[in-house]
């Protein structure tokens, strides 16, 4: 494999400390070495621009069932943006739900070189593998939901942990999944029943637990198990006025629990999405909780979240959040698609259009920024649009612009047809916090590599991690307009994924060697789980047990997996 | 010696049973028995064991014989007819393998085909619908273990989709549904009289091609407002009934077949029976699903969406890809003489093609990939034979309700014949050697 030598570029990396000095890193065998082992690099002239580890998306829907409902069901999305495809880079498609190409290819031109798919429904994983198979030069893992489960529910009501964390094993091998993620606790179960579960108290139809019961006790077995990342969790309530007290309620389950991880987290609960569950007041009076959201995050050392920022685009919601989008439905009239799936979750999909004349659209925009800079710590707060349900993840440049420049924000506050009422209703307008690179590094690096226990391959540029390594056409140390940010950020001039150039000159240079993250988790033999599935299978489920479990090359290909030993 | 393979996949229709179990001979070469297949499925299994069958590819010669050639040659002719076309079409996908698609859409890609599958004279306007209303929908556990209102709407299934009502609809036994039948109200739309028919509880014998009415007098009557003395055929008395007893229900569902998805009004139908389901929502849970029909139409459509954003009809002539169902479609294409190569996979257009199409297709430098000697490949210049997926060889399948399930190997094809995939891979090798890329 080639060598390289980035030379003197402003460097930003949250790992070795480094904030924008002029430095050099290499790169051998796929892996970030010291600059005296490489002998014969490649040079690559850095001088005047800044040089970031590869990006590290927690949480984005990019690839499965959903999503490619979203694209299927969703033509208009592909209108005057299709890109011919030349040399080694191949068509592509979409705006808000781009074509598996475009995603690796989209991703890797904002610099971004690992992308976690945020919602798998088990029975789905197939379809969810082979999309992100399809998926060039991006490493991804993709996170089985298990918030409405029925073995889960059926375990939690008992408190029988160690089942549990049986059965996650189980179902992340079947399933080749990473993480546990929990949608809606309970809600998309009652969804089934057109009903939903609207306090962390409100008990599930027919399995008599409560969603405080499902994530206390998904917490509990993840830390049993002690998997590389934390439980993951979309609270009940999303996007409804005065949630943000279910938010600090689903926080607080967090407490007093420890994370027990071989991979060096210290979170046991990553809540996504929080702009979406930090509302306060009601009905058409919402209102920015951030400050109350961001009080608990900044003094509780064990909790991660990520941003959702709304970017104002017209987009394509999704999420397993089955009831939250028969609500939207009902409210912007669009085309509505929803797929319940037996004994596991659901999902809805519908067109969203975020308009800076919407007054309530405007406040969401605030309250995502707000979280972001009322932050403390930005190894724990992550920048992420839930892609596409705020807005399509391209847009992430936008978003360093608005957290790194106030006038950039104004600007923004001044195109608001609402301006004074959604200043009212926020309080972004009199923030004049700018966020400088080295945090942004860490809120889009380090932090995610850290909250998913990979810190040890991503997120850095110490020796010894993986060769993912971004040049940005950006020199900090020269007076620039806020849109330059946008302009570099979104364009990187170079790119390197695990060592291989995938992006020379701006220009697509390589699809890399994607690689399928997933965990496997060894547990002690548990009979009375196994008999379960058996049963489950024979009697619920419409596929038999042993037609279920993904296998074979043509899913997951060039896997990686991360071994997890919790016998004992 | 034999020997039972169990769990296997059927690679028939969009019910895609996956509980079959199939008795082989020792040396894996025969099979010989096929276990709780419907007749059809088991007569697929059993076909491919045919003694008769075509085991190379053979070239249509001027005095309209057929002469041997080998897989090369027919990779190279394959490919060839693709590359000198300035739009050729390449249309089925329909009853092959995911990864066989895959390489299908890359070969597309590369020399600008129309891909197009079976849902061009099928689900295609269920499709078209979908993209202007969306779809309330479930996999089929749901149907089995919830669902107790059953609207079964111009689709048979007794014939069609033989074991869709034990597995999943009428008879199962389900978590919330323990009694089976008993406990779920069965409702047929359609103007004959069906085997379905024979069981509901309750046939709208309606008036052909008057779908869109009576689906539309639904949504009058979920709101009680006045309905004429008779719609569709069906006096107003019942069609408030049966509005009831949907409402009434704890979880409905409709599943839609061909008697409305082509007959007059098209998508427009599947538009009125959507916004049905969509109202329902309001009283109770509902779902709907169409009936898809061949075993992998739906994985097509699910590959095609990943990479290109388009279920069906996809225009890749231009470099980039283009959706304009009626512009874009097959027959369209067929018969307006704007495509100037055909090339089958999957699929029996000869069969199911106005003859105007097959006709053309005649006309045309092109090839037919399929196990089978049919229609399709009696009017073609190259057959290519190639082993039977689910059956002698695996790969992925995506079930009517979307869920993907891996078919499996149960015998081994005959000596030195190919699969689709390994067909597919050398023709593109040739497509990229000719084009230079
Ligand atoms: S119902 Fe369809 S999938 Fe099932 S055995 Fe019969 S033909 Fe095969
Ligand atoms: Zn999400």
């Amino acid at each position: 494999m080639a060598e390289y030598l980035i030379k003197n570029g402003f460097v930003f990396d949250p790992v070795l400390g480094i904030r924008g000095d002029a430095a050099d890193i290499a790169i051998k065998d796929g892996k970030i070495v010291e600059t005296s082992a490489v002998k014969s690099p490649k040079v690559i002239d850095a001088a005047g621009k800044t040089v970031m580890a590869g990006g590290v998306d927690i949480h984005a829907h990019v690839a499965g069932p959903k999503v490619n409902i979203g694209r299927n069901f969703r033509p208009e999305d592909k209108l005057f943006n299709c890109k011919p495809g030349h040399g080694i880079e191949r068509m592509q498609g979409g705006f808000s739900v781009p074509t598996t190409i475009r995603t690796g290819y989209d991703y890797a031109h904002m610099g971004y070189t690992t992308v976690m798919e945020a919602a798998m429904p088990p029975l789905y994983a197939r379809h969810t593998h082979e999309e992100m198979r399809d998926t060039p030069i991006l490493d991804q893992g993709a996170y089985p939901v298990f918030g409405n489960n029925w073995f889960v529910l059926e375990y939690l009501k008992n408190h029988e942990i160690e089942n549990t964390a049986a059965y996650i094993a189980w179902l992340l091998r079947a399933t080749k999944g990473y993480a546990v993620k929990v949608v809606n606790p309970g809600g998309t179960e009652a969804w089934a029943w057109g009903l939903n579960c609207e306090n962390i108290h409100d008990p599930v139809p027919y399995f008599d637990i409560t969603p405080a019961q499902i994530v206390k006790g998904l917490i509990e077995a993840n830390e049993y198990l002690g998997l590389p990342h934390s439980m993951h969790v979309h609270a009940n309530n999303l996007g409804t006025p005065g949630n943000y007290q279910t938010t600090l309620d689903t926080f607080k389950l967090s407490e007093g629990i420890k994370p027990n991880s071989k991979f060096g987290r210290d979170q046991v609960m990553h809540h996504t999405h929080v702009q979406f569950h930090s509302y306060g007041g009601e009905g058409f009076n919402f209102e920015s909780k951030a400050p109350e959201i961001m009080d608990y995050v900044n003094t509780h050392d064990n909790i991660t979240i990520d941003l959702g920022c709304v970017t104002l685009d017209e987009t394509t919601t999704m999420t397993a959040d089955g009831p939250f989008e028969h609500h939207l439905t009902e409210l912007n009239h669009l085309k509505w698609a929803n797929a319940d799936v037996e004994l596991e979750t659901a999902a809805g999909v519908v067109p969203f259009v975020y308009s800076a004349n919407n007054k309530a659209n405007a406040v969401q925009w605030c309250i995502g920024l707000e979280l972001g800079l009322l932050a403390k710590d930005f190894m724990r707060v992550f920048l992420t649009t839930d892609h596409p349900n705020a807005g399509p993840f391209i847009r992430y440049p936008r978003i360093m612009k608005w957290l790194m420049s106030q006038e950039a924000r104004d600007q923004q506050f001044d195109a608001f047809k609402h301006k004074d009422k959604v200043i009212e209703a926020t309080n972004l307008a009199g923030m004049d916090r700018e966020l400088d690179l080295y945090e942004i590094a860490q809120m889009t690096r380090a932090g995610p590599a850290k909250s998913l226990g990979l810190a040890h391959m991503y997120g850095g540029l110490a020796p010894g991690l993986d060769g993912d390594v971004a040049i940005f056409d950006f020199n900090p140390n020269e007076p620039y307009a806020p849109d330059d940010i946008e302009k570099a950020f979104g364009n990187a001039r170079h790119l390197f994924k695990s060592g291989v150039q995938v992006i020379s000159d701006h220009e697509i240079a390589s699809n890399g060697n994607k690689r399928t993250l997933w965990v496997n988790a060894k547990v002690n033999e548990n009979p009375q789980v196994m008999r379960d599935v058996k049963e489950k299978f024979l009697r619920y489920y419409t596929v038999t047990l042993n037609n279920y479990e993904v296998a074979g090359h043509h899913y997951v290909p060039n896997p990686y997996v991360i071994e997890v030993d919790a016998t004992q | 010696m034999t020997k039972t393979v169990t769990d296997v996949v059927c690679p028939f229709c969009g019910t895609l049973c996956d509980d079959l179990e199939v008795v082989v001979s020792d040396d894996g070469k025969d099979l010989l028995e096929v276990y709780n297949a419907c007749a059809i499925g088991a007569e697929k299994f059993l076909h491919s064991q045919a003694k008769d069958r075509i085991t190379r590819p053979r070239m249509r010669q001027e005095d309209g014989s057929w002469k041997e050639i080998s897989y090369d040659e027919a990779a190279e002719y394959t490919a060839r007819i693709l590359a000198d076309a300035k739009k050729p079409l390449m249309y089925g996908w329909s009853s092959t393998n995911c990864e066989a698609q895959s390489i299908g859409s890359e070969i597309g890609e590369a020399v600008g085909a129309v891909m197009d599958n079976t849902a061009t004279v099928c689900h295609g306007t269920s499709l078209i619908a979908v993209q202007d209303i969306g779809i309330p929908s479930c996999t089929l556990g749901e149907v089995k273990n919830r669902a107790d209102r059953i609207l079964f709407w111009g689709c048979n299934p007794a014939h069609a989709h033989p074991r869709h009502m034990s597995r999943y609809s009428i008879f199962p036994r389900g978590f919330f549904t323990g009694k089976g039948h008993a406990g779920r109200k069965i409702i047929v739309v359609d103007p004959r009289v069906t085997d379905t028919a024979h069981v509901a509880d309750v046939h709208l014998q309606i008036e052909q091609g008057h779908d869109y009415e009576l689906l539309d007098a639904f949504r009058v009557a979920f709101k009680g407002e006045k309905l004429p003395d008779f719609v569709a055929g069906i006096p107003k008395e019942k069609i408030y009934e049966v509005a009831e007893t949907l409402k009434s229900g704890r979880f409905a569902i409709i599943f839609f077949g061909m008697g409305v998805t082509q007959s007059i009004g098209k998508n427009h139908n599947i538009d009125a029976a959507i916004a049905v389901t969509r109202d329902l929502n309001e009283y109770t849970k509902a779902a709907i699903m169409p009936m898809r029909g061949h075993y992998n139409v739906t994985g097509s459509g699910q590959v095609w969406g990943w990479q290109f954003g388009f279920p069906f009809a996809v225009d890749l002539s231009r470099g980039f890809a283009r959706y304009n169902p009626g512009e874009t479609t097959s027959n369209d294409l067929l018969r307006r003489d704007e495509v100037d190569a055909v090339f089958v996979l999957g699929s029996d257009p000869g069969a199911h093609f106005p003859f105007s199409s097959v006709k053309k297709i005649y006309n045309l430098p092109s090839v037919a990939i399929d196990p089978h000697e049919t229609p399709t490949t009696e009017v073609c210049k190259v057959h290519v034979p190639v082993a039977f997926v689910g059956v002698e060889v695996g790969g992925c399948a995506y079930r009517m309700d979307n869920v993907p399930i891996e078919t499996r190997k149960v015998v081994d094809a005959p000596e030195g014949m190919m699969t689709d995939e390994e067909f597919l891979k050398r023709v593109f090798a040739r497509v990229k050697a000719i084009k230079g890329v």
